[in-house]
């Protein structure tokens, strides 16, 4: 039993990976393998939040700018696929028919160029602007606001580009996926499974970052960031890496956005979206390692379902967990299933729900 | 040069604006630390109050006089109702509080779109402001004069306030150091209320101006929160004149920017403008030193 408790979470893993991979598409009606995808997709942004804010302390509030950096290279090379070799877009037809495809749009004809872009830009950006930002040491509410900025900034500019992004109406009308027929429901069941394998993944390469070397000194960042520096790390590449590495999965949680749901706008990517991934994030558990992509499914289901059934209520709710969780349950619903489990079992040292160990600073508010 | 001129007037005005929805920022962020992002939805709440005000005083020329004070009271009170429910139990957790106001500012927005038309309502301008004033040769319209003149009451009253009244002192003391104002006796909680309820009271004002300038709708917070934030960390915690010389700027650099391109071009430019600058300058325009470890 003592050797099995650090596998605890892999094992938790593997369940989730047999209930998204094997178990949802044989229960599952097709529009509903659509939906789970669509909170798959929430869900990987969401596991790179809780890397980046649970265990490092940042506050990313602009996921957004990767989400969309992700979405749109996807989207481009979806539209042109659409299109054909040679021809243009639909809509920038319809804007304007001797239009000709704007230079940064012809790279994304190219397959292999589409999915290099959706891992590399996000380092790209997220490097020079983590760097600058860490080294200068702006942290807690500047470096959440700054990020924010920028997603606002990224929605405005797609929206104010109509002939060359599709502005406001976004992109959409995607026929092929790398070849593969879109509207074909066998083909949608892939998509739909290679978005939670790579949720599957984006787990993996967390727990394993949290259980290394760097996960330790990320936490120890987060905490004193001051005692890590006199220690003679750099506490500005800990959080780089984090950074980069939350913005990679919201890209890839972008580029599996486009082809699952059909479309995307710069609503999908602006303000209120960004701050939507940062809910599901809280309301699960920031620091804990399944909290943040369970949560974000959560709030992504309550988008979805309840958002167009009832959509004022929804927003309603959305306000009323912001509110409550920050409250009473800063680590999230699973700091109370760890409590819950130290209730059961009291001789128990450190249940395995709460294998993330919440902060000095924020245990002591929570009890 | 003399295209030079109208952007810088229309600029001066739209700084103005900015300013007056940072100035409460300044105070409740720069001052308390609490990053209230429901302060854009404490400023809607005053363009709507300015709207009720002249549902019962049909007098346009009348009823902005009236709705300042209004509109001062009714979003400080709203301020102080978040403050007391909420934010007192979060003074130690300033990046939580960022959360928790997110879910207000969605509840308030909610609630101003059931209660009031979809579309936004109608705030009449005053007769007075019709016309124009000439500077150096163009007209600049009375709306954006008012609005300057009332950004420079407020900042004035407020650094007065701050500078010379014992309330003002108690602020000041609370905030260089808590614990030992509260041993020489200033209340430092009542001071964390009054403080965010002049705070949020000023984003009303905000409201006021703002409603006479675009339209008043339950969005109206949305665009100008982001702003407002940078404006106030671009010009340094804790310093009324950074935020005056930061708002100022950012407002001729959109002018100019959207001169030359279009308008929300011209926001994408001053956004990523302000990120570059505080790269460079993380603290700000102007800073307050200390020998704390940051």
């Amino acid at each position: 039993m003592k050797n099995l408790k650090p596998w605890l979470p892999l094992i938790g893993i593997g369940v989730f990976a047999v209930l998204l991979l094997a178990v949802a598409p044989s229960v599952l009606s097709m529009h509903w393998i659509n939906n789970l995808g669509k909170y798959c997709c929430w869900a990987i942004a969401a596991v790179g939040i809780g890397l980046a804010w649970g265990r490092g302390g940042m506050l990313v509030l602009g996921q957004g700018v990767f989400f969309g950096i992700g979405a749109y290279s996807m989207a481009m090379h979806l539209t042109l696929e659409t299109a054909g070799p040679g021809n243009l877009p639909i809509f920038m037809i319809l804007y304007d028919p001797l239009a000709a495809l704007p230079p940064f749009w012809e790279p994304f004809r190219s397959e292999v160029f589409t999915l290099l872009a959706i891992v590399l830009l996000p380092v790209i950006v997220a490097s020079v602007l983590g760097y600058a930002l860490f080294k200068s040491r702006v942290k807690g509410a500047y470096f959440a606001i700054l990020t924010q900025a920028l997603a606002v900034a990224l929605a405005v500019l797609i929206s104010s580009t109509i002939r060359e992004t599709g502005g406001d109406t976004g992109l959409s009308d995607f026929k092929y996926f790398f070849g593969y027929v879109l509207s074909d429901n066998g083909n949608k069941l892939m998509v739909y499974l290679i978005a939670a394998a790579l949720l599957i993944v984006c787990l993996l390469v967390v727990w394993q970052l949290r259980r290394s070397r760097f996960g330790e000194l990320l936490v120890a960042t987060r905490d004193a960031e001051e005692r890590v520096r006199f220690l003679g790390y750099d506490p500005a590449a800990i959080k780089l890496v984090a950074f980069v590495v939350a913005a990679v999965m919201a890209s890839v949680a972008g580029a599996m956005f486009v082809p699952i749901v059909g479309i995307i706008t710069p609503q999908e990517i602006g303000a209120s979206a960004s701050i939507l991934m940062i809910a599901g994030v809280a309301l699960g558990g920031r620091a804990s390692l399944f909290g943040p992509a369970l949560g974000a499914m959560a709030v992504g289901w309550g988008q979805s379902s309840l958002g167009s059934s009832w959509p004022s209520g929804w927003i309603y709710i959305l306000g009323l967990l912001f509110i409550l969780v920050t409250l009473f349950l800063p680590m999230g619903l699973s700091s109370l299933l760890g409590k819950v489990a130290r209730l059961i079992w009291p001789s128990r040292p450190k249940p395995a729900a709460a294998s993330a160990a919440p902060s000095p600073a924020l245990d002591e508010v929570n009890t | 040069m003399d295209g030079l001129i109208p952007p810088l007037l229309n600029g001066t005005a739209q700084g103005a604006l900015l300013l007056l929805a940072a100035l409460g920022l300044s105070l409740t962020f720069g001052q308390m630390g609490v990053i209230n992002m429901a302060h854009g939805e404490f400023l809607m709440a005053g363009a709507f109050i300015a709207y009720l005000t002249q549902q019962v005083i049909s007098s346009s020329d009348l009823s902005i006089p009236v709705a300042l004070p209004l509109a001062f009271l009714g979003a400080g009170l709203l301020g102080l109702l978040v403050e007391v429910s909420i934010i007192q139990w979060m003074y130690r957790r300033p990046l939580d509080t960022l959360l928790v106001t997110v879910g207000v500012s969605l509840i308030l927005q909610q609630a101003a779109l059931q209660i009031f038309p979809a579309q936004g309502v109608p705030v009449e301008k005053p007769g007075w402001l019709d016309g124009q004033l000439t500077v150096l040769g163009y007209d600049w319209p009375l709306r954006q004069v008012f609005t300057l003149v009332l950004a420079a009451l407020c900042v004035a009253a407020l650094a007065a306030w701050l500078k010379y009244s014992s309330f003002g002192r108690r602020i000041r003391a609370t905030v260089q150091n808590r614990d030992l104002a509260e041993t020489s006796g200033v209340p430092t909680r009542s001071i964390d209320r009054m403080t965010f309820f002049v705070g949020s009271g000023l984003a009303g004002v905000a409201g006021v101006a703002a409603s006479l300038i675009g339209g008043t709708n339950s969005q109206m917070g949305t665009q100008y929160i982001i702003p407002a934030f940078l404006v106030v960390v671009a010009g340094g915690i804790g310093q009324i004149k950074g935020t005056i010389i930061a708002a100022w700027v950012v407002g001729v650099a959109m002018a100019f920017f959207a001169d030359w391109t279009t308008g929300s071009l011209a926001q994408v430019f001053a956004f990523v403008l302000v990120v570059i600058f505080l790269q460079v300058r993380p603290q700000g325009l102007f800073t307050v030193r200390t020998r704390g470890l940051t």
